[in-house]
């Protein structure tokens, strides 16, 4: 009798395990942006449950720590977000809140992409007399393809580390990846030929790495100080820069209020153009190679 | 430590001597007075300190070096290749490093950057300091604020402030990890009368499972909305009336607090606390029961990209034996009176906010109110007369909307109305039966930056039975230091 009934109740179990486990296994990962939310879903595949914390359309700075997103930190394995303190206002208060100690800083499970990549604009003093600098440099790494290569890299050893069951799999997408993307940036490469040595002016400082990438000069920038909105002063200064030293064109993320730029494009005579600056932030930007491929034909169109 | 210090500071060999010198020195004046022998020991002892420091000292010089010689590796490993030519193919993916060393703890930054760390001072905590400074004009005396049919402890904090400048509160706010379990954190308040108080001061654990957090010491009680906001984050000079008669304005406690995080997509949160009952509602009485427990429930989520809300339900329950009472009595002097019992205070809030696809950057709007009502009861004993029995239930609440319609600037509007509720408190001749505290504000602000708002409010408050007061202030309020986040 009694043997039956455990008979019966291990089978009932096995058989949910079996049932439930599938659904279950798959890590579940917070994501801070959407370009590391698409990097962990390329690197990932079924095994991850990928979750992302802010969209195209918001400035990642200015995000909050809303009650959606603590019950998604509660129930995470992992978050990836940027660092480098792009996300210092709601992170902390964030995983502090979540009581999950899985996600707390020094855990593996979670993940700083800006510890991976070499970082520019590091300012020699940190003073906020300029604006809302960055001690870490500058943390919009994302807008160079070579950085998502080095993330991806990192990233994928993580997830491997995080879920070992796995490893083998994770080793095989981050390859696959990896080629993937290799051909991509040599195709960018080409293509973005035309836009060495060009220069622009940018609304925030946000595409620094960017610039690096295709060899851009920045000669303005639309906010007088890092976070601090353009004013009507800094953009006459701005619009006097660029008779001196003419510009091609004023990019700006789709987050961002066009108006400066477009006041900029009108009197400078030079197109705004309108940048993803992550996944979904333009219809091109489905992917992160969508979000290459976009930006680069939105850079190049400017040209002609 | 010495040794460490000397090493990073200035690895010379004359340095260390001299320090050795000079220590071997001070101590061999101290020991003149003892016995040869002594002295002969206390050279032998020296000797053995000053090989072992060398020893440690060189030891620590090969590490600092091998650590150089490791981080410019892999600064050089890691620095992303240089765009060499456009039409040479990018650089390839194989030349980027291995995986950055993740091992089970990793240490932070690996940082390419090369960033030393800054030694002792690595480990300071996060610093930030508030300041904040106040000008008030009032028709009334602020001096003579009353809640008329709220009875409070003397010297409530209630009314407009002080006239004319002032300083309001500077807030020095210390934080960081203890160890791998626990955090800690103090909120230091400098008022402006030069009173230094510990607003908040706890520790809270960073490691519990299952969404489990366990704070000890002094916060403020997870009840209600802006119970726990510090009052730099408010979207008001000062604190809704409802909070200045229901809750001391804003209840602190020192005790424990346990919030539980269900495991649901909907946010859902659980908080039980406990505490002395060192503020009203309640009296800080000496007893070793806890003269305060509070239980609280928040849920919230999401509408679409562009909204989103937190709803609470909380219940405080405070204790208090000879509890000094005072009360507005119209005309009169106050009356006075001694509480023994219980004040039950529940609060619902709710708070939502508004931005186009939920960048706040540009334009946002937050709708805001919450519910109290208090249930005292217990015995009252005024001066003259002998103990009556008390069953008081009083409520209030307020709701406001703050709306920043460009960049930097906001304007808020907020409403207030208090219910003196049935009574039997009947110390306060000559005071209508049905008046009812109100009190409305308007609020325009400017953010020239994150971290500085200079704000002017006007109100016109209607909390004392009889007399109208206008109220105009003025406050700027700047956050300097670490960059702080801030809840919900």
């Amino acid at each position: 009798m009694t043997t039956s009934f455990n008979t019966r109740a291990l089978a009932a179990l096995a058989l949910s395990a079996a049932f439930t486990l599938p659904a279950h296994a798959a890590v579940k990962v917070l994501a801070c942006e959407p370009e590391w939310g698409a990097l962990t879903q390329e690197l990932g595949g079924d095994l991850v449950d990928v979750g992302v914390a802010t969209t195209a359309m918001q400035d990642p700075h200015q995000v909050q720590a809303k009650p959606s997103l603590i019950s998604r930190a509660r129930n995470a394995d992992m978050v990836v977000c940027t660092g480098a303190e792009l996300e210092i206002g709601w992170l902390p208060v964030l995983l502090q809140q979540s009581g999950n100690p899985k996600l707390q800083p020094g855990q593996p499970g979670n993940f700083a992409a800006a510890d991976f990549v070499r970082k520019l604009d590091v300012p020699k003093q940190v003073d906020r007399s300029q604006g809302d600098v960055h001690p870490d440099g500058n943390p919009h790494i994302q807008t160079d393809p070579r950085n998502i290569a080095l993330v991806a890299n990192a990233l994928g050893a993580r997830l491997a580390q995080v879920d070992p069951a796995h490893a083998a799999q994770y080793k095989q997408r981050l390859d696959a990846f990896t080629a993937k993307w290799q051909a991509d940036m040599a195709r960018w490469a080409k293509q973005a030929a035309p836009l060495r040595g060009v220069a622009v002016a940018a609304h925030h400082k946000a595409y620094a790495y960017m610039e690096d990438w295709l060899g851009l000069t920045e000669v303005a920038v639309l906010e007088p100080k890092p976070g601090v909105e353009p004013s009507a002063s800094h953009l006459q200064e701005v619009l006097e820069t660029l008779k001196t030293r003419p510009a091609k064109m004023v990019i700006y993320s789709a987050y961002q209020d066009p108006k400066p730029d477009e006041w900029l494009s009108e009197r400078a005579h030079i197109p705004a153009v309108k940048l993803a600056f992550t996944v979904g932030g333009t219809d091109g930007a489905k992917d992160l190679a969508g979000l290459f491929d976009d930006t680069v034909t939105r850079l190049v169109g400017a040209l002609k | 430590m010495l040794p460490t210090r000397i090493a990073a500071a200035s690895p010379s060999r004359p340095l260390r001597l001299v320090a050795a010198l000079t220590l071997a020195l001070g101590l061999q004046g101290v020991a003149l007075a003892s016995p040869a022998s002594d002295i002969a020991e206390l050279k032998k002892a020296l000797a053995a300190m000053k090989s072992d420091y060398d020893k440690r000292i060189g030891a620590l010089e090969t590490q600092l070096h091998d650590t150089q010689a490791q981080l410019a590796k892999a600064q050089a490993a890691n620095a992303a290749p240089p765009v060499a030519a456009a039409s040479a193919p990018a650089p390839l993916v194989a030349e980027a490093p291995a995986p950055a060393p993740v091992a089970a703890v990793d240490t932070g930054a690996v940082a390419p950057t090369g960033e030393a760390s800054g030694g002792a001072t690595a480990f300071n905590p996060q610093i930030s300091l508030i300041l904040s400074g106040t000008y008030a004009h009032t028709s009334q005396d602020p001096g003579q604020a009353r809640i008329t049919g709220f009875a409070l402890p003397p010297g409530a904090g209630i009314g407009a402030g002080t006239r004319g400048f002032s300083l309001a509160e500077s807030e020095l706010a210390l934080a960081a990890n203890i160890d791998p379990w626990l955090a800690g954190n103090i909120n230091l308040s400098i008022t402006g009368d030069d009173t230094i108080s510990a607003e908040e001061a706890f520790i809270t654990t960073t490691a519990l499972p299952d969404g489990l957090v366990l704070k000890a010491g002094r916060f403020f009680s997870g009840v209600g909305y802006l119970n726990s906001q510090h009052s730099h984050t408010w979207d008001f000079v000062d604190n809704p009336i409802a909070y200045q008669a229901m809750l001391g304005t804003q209840y602190a406690d020192d005790g424990v607090q346990l919030h539980w995080l269900a495991p649901t997509d909907q946010y859902m949160e659980f908080g039980l606390e406990a505490g002395r009952g060192r503020g009203f509602p309640g009296d800080d009485s000496s007893r070793n029961a806890a003269g305060m427990t509070a239980f609280t429930f928040h849920t919230g989520g999401d509408i679409g990209d562009s909204i989103s809300w937190r709803g609470g339900l909380s219940l405080l329950q405070a204790s208090a034996s000879a509890q000094t009472l005072t009360e507005d009595a119209y005309g009169q002097l106050d009356a006075t009176a001694l509480f023994n019992g219980r004040t039950r205070v529940i609060v619902a809030d709710g708070v939502m906010k508004w931005a186009p696809n939920g960048n706040a950057t540009h334009t946002y709007f937050k709708l805001q109110g919450e519910y109290l009502q208090s249930r005292r009861s217990g015995t009252l004993t005024e001066i003259a007369d002998g103990p009556l029995a008390l069953h008081q239930v009083q409520s209030g609440g307020y709701v406001q909307g703050v709306y920043q319609f460009m960049p930097m600037w906001r304007v808020g509007l907020r409403t207030e109305r208090l219910d003196p509720g049935s009574t039997n408190w009947a110390l306060a001749p000559g005071l209508s039966d049905n008046f009812h505290p109100t009190k409305n504000s308007l609020m325009v602000d400017f953010s020239e930056s994150e971290f500085a708002r200079i704000r002017l409010q006007y109100a016109q408050d209607r909390t004392r039975q009889g007399f109208i007061d206008n109220q105009w202030l003025l406050q700027y309020q700047t956050a300097l230091g670490a960059h702080g986040a801030h809840a919900y």
